[in-house]
């Protein structure tokens, strides 16, 4: 698998008074097994570029290669390109709209055309990977709490067995137990399944404890595409386009300013505990 | 994917025709849509051209902005127009098999075609020069005699309002719940006629309850705010006529009456 997204420029309302260019030349490659993040302000166009990527959106300008073909291309299938690169919209849960849970997850992989067999174990699998029980199979989706929907819906993307899956702002919302399963589990599924994984998330946090590599986005430009540790080493430049590091780097910096020599690249907890124990030997 | 539907919608930009009260927007589309229904020759309809287009120049709404609104009622317009040209009496100009095509029914199908395309573009050219909320405004404030006569004005202002805003939040809900549902596989173009209404199952569960919630937050957080209907509301930005509505006013007063007169002086009869 490889993506290619090739000097990519969108525009919302084009050529009207209300033109919005939501896109500027962005361009970046995903690599097979990656873990990728998307970090950016809100309304830098992550939401639009994410929506680009599993062919929702055609770009204006430049294009999107998936395996060396033109996803625009009139002959391309989008729609087993759709089950392939898996797209996990924010708020999924308002998409939820069968009788009942398990029928609501077989939407998925039944429009991909597969055997009834095979799309329910899809569908039971997929369930089983949220972490929903049985119980919960042949309740309505309306009647579950809001951590249980999202779980639902995302169960909906997984049951089709992307090789990429994309997730926009999937923690927006949930407690904090709520999070760390959730980012858990699509740890898991990256780890174990090695799904290729891009995670959109204002958390930076999150970022530094989970991501191989970071998209930074300002105003519809891809600023950064590199390792967390490198971009986080630009604290004020981000703090500059309504971004931060994660509080680990942020204490490091002001230990160090206060004079502690400490080391400053830690990005997570662990990082930060080895550097401080450095300076104590 | 479902921006073609232009009624209702504002386009902001500057222009005198989005400066000028909703009050003398209001009456000036009324008057424009019954004046269209005055006349029964092309005089007229020169008039009304002219009229529309110089509207059309004075908004800077671009001009494919209003005819996509047009495209939504092809249809209605290519029903009416058939059925003019074939259900009409009076001297045959061609026939074939069941059907005859008659002089007049060329000219009342054009008459009609022009009416309904004029009255789609006029009263869009309202509703894209004039915010929602300035319309129903407007529309309260021309309408505030009839209260006196208990007819609810203020709620039926207040229900538009709200419905008008709901429509591009509509507009855009859907277009999400389709991508959303898409990403999911699902198909909203292809099929027949049956097969494409059940595979809206998908958008409308959705839809219809975001709107309820929608509805329903809308309403506690009215509740909230004391909302308790129009009774010793007032205005925080009242409507008030300015020289340019009174000149507005001028020109329709000449419009009306150029239609009236014009089309029944024998030497301009077309
Ligand atoms: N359907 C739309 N029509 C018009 N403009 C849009 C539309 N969707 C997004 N935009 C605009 O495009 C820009 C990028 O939006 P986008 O939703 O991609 O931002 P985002 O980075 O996902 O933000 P957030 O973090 O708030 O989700 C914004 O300026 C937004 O106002
Ligand atoms: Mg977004």
């Amino acid at each position: 698998m490889s993506l290619i997204i090739n000097h990519v420029s969108y525009y919302y309302n084009k050529n009207t008074a209300m033109e919005i260019k939501a896109l500027d030349d962005v361009s970046f490659k995903i690599e097979d097994g990656e873990f990728l993040a998307l970090i950016g302000q809100t309304g830098c166009g992550k939401s639009t570029l994410v929506q680009h990527l599993n062919g929702l959106l055609k770009p204006h300008e430049g294009a999107i290669y998936f395996n060396g073909e033109n996803i625009a291309d009139k002959d391309f299938d989008l729609h087993t390109y759709r089950g392939k690169v898996g797209l996990v919209f924010q708020y999924p849960e308002h998409q939820l709209f069968e009788e009942d849970v398990f029928t609501d997850v077989c939407f998925g992989p039944k429009n991909l055309g597969l055997p009834q067999s095979e799309v329910e174990l899809r569908a039971y699998e997929a369930l089983k990977q949220v972490g929903i029980a049985d119980e919960y199979f042949y309740q309505s989706p309306f009647d579950l709490s809001g951590g249980e929907k999202r779980r639902v819906a995302i169960a909906g993307v997984l049951a089709m067995k992307p090789e990429v899956l994309i997730l926009d702002e999937p923690t927006a919302g949930l407690d904090p137990k709520g999070r760390d399963d959730l980012l858990h589990l699509i740890r898991n599924l990256h780890d174990k399944n090695g799904i290729t994984v891009i995670l959109v998330t204002h958390s930076m946090d999150d970022v530094a404890a989970f991501a191989d590599r970071i998209l930074v986005m300002n105003a519809g430009q891809l600023v950064f595409d590199d390792e967390p540790r490198n971009v986080f080493a630009n604290e004020e430049y981000l703090n500059r386009i309504g971004l931060s590091v994660p509080e680990v780097t942020r204490i490091m910096h002001l230990l160090y300013q206060k004079g502690l020599p400490v080391r400053q690249d830690a990005i997570t907890i662990e990082e930060g505990l080895q550097a401080c124990l450095e300076i104590l030997r | 994917m479902l921006r073609d539907i232009t009624l209702g919608q504002y386009y902001p930009t500057d222009s005198v025709l989005h400066r000028l009260d909703p009050r003398v927007k209001l009456l000036g589309t009324i008057v424009f849509l019954l004046s269209l229904f005055l006349f029964q020759n092309f005089t007229g309809y020169i008039i009304a051209t002219v009229f529309l287009v110089s509207m059309i120049l004075l908004s800077r709404v671009p001009f494919s902005f209003m005819v996509r609104g047009l495209k939504a009622v092809v249809i209605l317009l290519a029903i009416t127009v058939l059925i003019n040209l074939f259900a009409t009496p009076g001297i045959p100009l061609v026939s074939f098999w069941k059907f005859t095509i008659t002089k007049e029914g060329i000219r009342s199908a054009a008459f009609m075609m022009l009416r309904l395309i004029y009255l789609i573009i006029g009263s869009s050219i309202m509703t894209l020069t004039t915010t929602p909320k300035n319309l129903t405004d407007g529309m309260e404030k021309s309408l505030s005699p009839l209260s006196k006569i208990k007819v609810p004005v203020h709620e039926i202002a207040m229900m538009m309002s709200i419905a008008l805003s709901f429509i591009p939040i509509l507009l855009e809900e859907t277009d999400k719940i389709m991508k959303a549902q898409m990403a999911r596989g699902a198909d909203f173009e292809s099929g027949n006629l049956f097969k494409r209404i059940k595979n809206m199952v998908p958008l409308l569960v959705p839809l219809f309850i975001s709107a309820f919630r929608r509805a329903n937050d809308l309403a506690l957080a009215m509740e909230a705010r004391c909302y308790q209907g129009g009774n010793g509301r007032t205005k925080m930005k009242p409507l008030k006529y300015h020289l340019r509505d009174l000149a507005a006013y001028l020109i329709l007063a000449l419009y009306l009456a150029a239609t009236i007169v014009l089309p029944r002086i024998p030497a301009l009869k077309l």
